[in-house]
């Protein structure tokens, strides 16, 4: 496959970026998408030129560290897989395919399509966690689960935060990122114990972080490589409100005076 | 906002009801006495206030979201999204912008007229004399241009109406893998009759009543 690429070239957060544009011949329909990155950047190295930094790890779908917004779509054509799953036979012969990092205020750009999506860890560290040890994976059945809970949670723990999500709504919203969290241990008796606190830390810390708002697109949704539904926007709305309107005050002595 | 919305749509079910009278009752004696009593119940009085203020919390709310959704993506893409998503959903403050210009000429024309400007024509029912409302509306609709005009906003108002109610209940939380696609078709079912009800009045009376 012979290719145009017009990828986004910036040198770090402060600087304006732009487009540079590469010719590439002679690439496999079986690559990847990222080896055909690594193809191009090998180019540019014997060139003496300066490779295209992008984000990679684990290159089989479950790390979440890959993500480019490739003509207009997060992970680009092909529904519920990553950037790295992604192959060439899902592009034509002679296509020019333009590559952009994740735009959103939250993620700033480190260099090229490498973002900063060390947001998505800061809102984890205002609450997504349990607190306790809650020890060893217990004894199967010994804490009675309802199969359905436990399959919404596991589907809710899938998201691997990737920030596709936030990348693919309009408004950047880190909605669908922060439900899932929030659902995955919310339908846990584990998680349960802290929900209501929980969620009402996770969204003040996603809205001081500079996310938009959920408008109900659902393009997040549609772009998740791990298809998480927005029926976890709407679990996580239900905790929040019921959080703000019906979780007690707490007492003087529960603040230590 | 999504409270706001859901108080706006039953406003508008209560508005199409007593404006679908004028296709029914040629005589304009149900409208007229149902614009009476709008304009005249303690009652409703008050919710005409509850109503200014759901209006003015709803836009408020749509204007700061809008401003603070750009401010969260301050440099855009080059190639716009292509994800797929609800259609209208993307397009709610521009329909919205259009539909508040729509509500103050609407205002005008009739609320406004009727409630400080004066001259309205009257109408004697029972030996009680009534501002005739429904005259008013019968004149204005005869008007094509003006026929035309509140066709085509309300049809603004359509798309407005299909992202909004099923929207608003993902807003507060209620999403249920029995009831969601039920309240998904509900929504646009809403959506078209409140359209199809507000743009029949025009029409009916721009063709078929007699000048």
């Amino acid at each position: 496959m012979n290719l145009t690429l017009k990828i986004w070239r910036q040198k770090n957060a402060k600087t304006k970026g732009k487009f540079e544009s590469f010719k590439l011949n002679d690439i496999s329909p079986e690559a990847s998408f990222l080896e055909m990155l690594d193809i191009l950047n090998q180019q540019l190295i014997d060139e003496g030129k300066e490779p295209v930094a992008f984000d990679h790890d684990c290159r089989e779908g479950i790390c979440g560290t890959c993500g480019l917004y490739i003509n207009g779509r997060p992970h680009g054509p092909e529904r519920g897989v990553t950037t790295c799953q992604l192959h060439m036979r899902k592009f034509k012969d002679g296509d020019t395919i333009v590559i952009e990092p994740w735009r959103a205020k939250a993620f700033p750009i480190v260099r090229d399509l490498v973002v900063d999506r060390s947001a998505f860890d800061l809102i984890m560290q205002a609450g997504g966690f349990v607190s306790v040890n809650t020890g060893n994976a217990p004894d199967a059945n010994s804490s009675p689960i309802p199969k359905l809970d436990a399959d919404r949670a596991f589907e809710a723990a899938a998201c691997i935060g990737c920030g596709a999500c936030v990348a693919a709504c309009k408004n950047a919203s880190a909605m669908l990122y922060v439900s899932a969290k929030v659902s995955h241990l919310a339908l846990l008796p584990q998680g349960k114990v802290e929900a209501a606190e929980r969620v009402q830390k996770m969204v003040a810390k996603m809205d001081e972080l500079g996310f938009g708002n959920c408008t109900n697109t659902y393009a997040c949704e549609f772009e998740c490589p791990k298809n998480i539904s927005v029926s976890n926007i709407a679990r996580m709305n239900r905790e929040f409100l019921s959080a703000k309107l019906f979780a007690e005050k707490p007492s003087p002595i529960d603040m230590g005076d | 906002m999504s409270l706001a919305g859901l108080f706006l749509i039953t406003f508008l079910l209560v508005h199409l009801g007593l404006n679908l009278t004028l296709l029914f009752d040629k005589s304009r004696e149900v409208f007229n006495l149902a614009a009476h009593f709008m304009a005249t119940n303690p009652l409703i009085k008050v919710f005409e206030v509850i109503l200014f203020g759901g209006i003015l919390i709803h836009i408020f709310w749509g204007i700061t979201l809008f401003f603070q959704n750009r401010a969260a993506r301050p440099q855009q893409y080059y190639v716009s999204n292509n994800s797929q998503q609800s259609v209208f959903s993307k397009y709610m403050i521009h329909t919205g912008v259009i539909i508040l210009a729509f509500l103050v000429l609407h205002l005008m024309d009739f609320w406004f007229k009727a409630k400080f400007i004066g001259g309205m024509p009257e109408v004697s029912i029972d030996g009680k004399t009534y501002e005739d409302m429904g005259l008013l509306v019968v004149e204005k609709f005869k008007s094509p241009i003006f026929s035309a005009i509140y066709v085509g906003f309300l049809l603004l108002l359509g798309f407005h109406l299909d992202h909004a109610f099923q929207s608003a209940l993902q807003s507060v939380g209620l999403n249920h893998s029995k009831y969601t696609p039920f309240f998904k078709a509900f929504s646009r079912i809403l959506a078209i009759v409140i359209t199809v009800g507000f743009i029949a009045i025009p029409v009916v009376v721009y063709f078929t009543f007699p000048s």
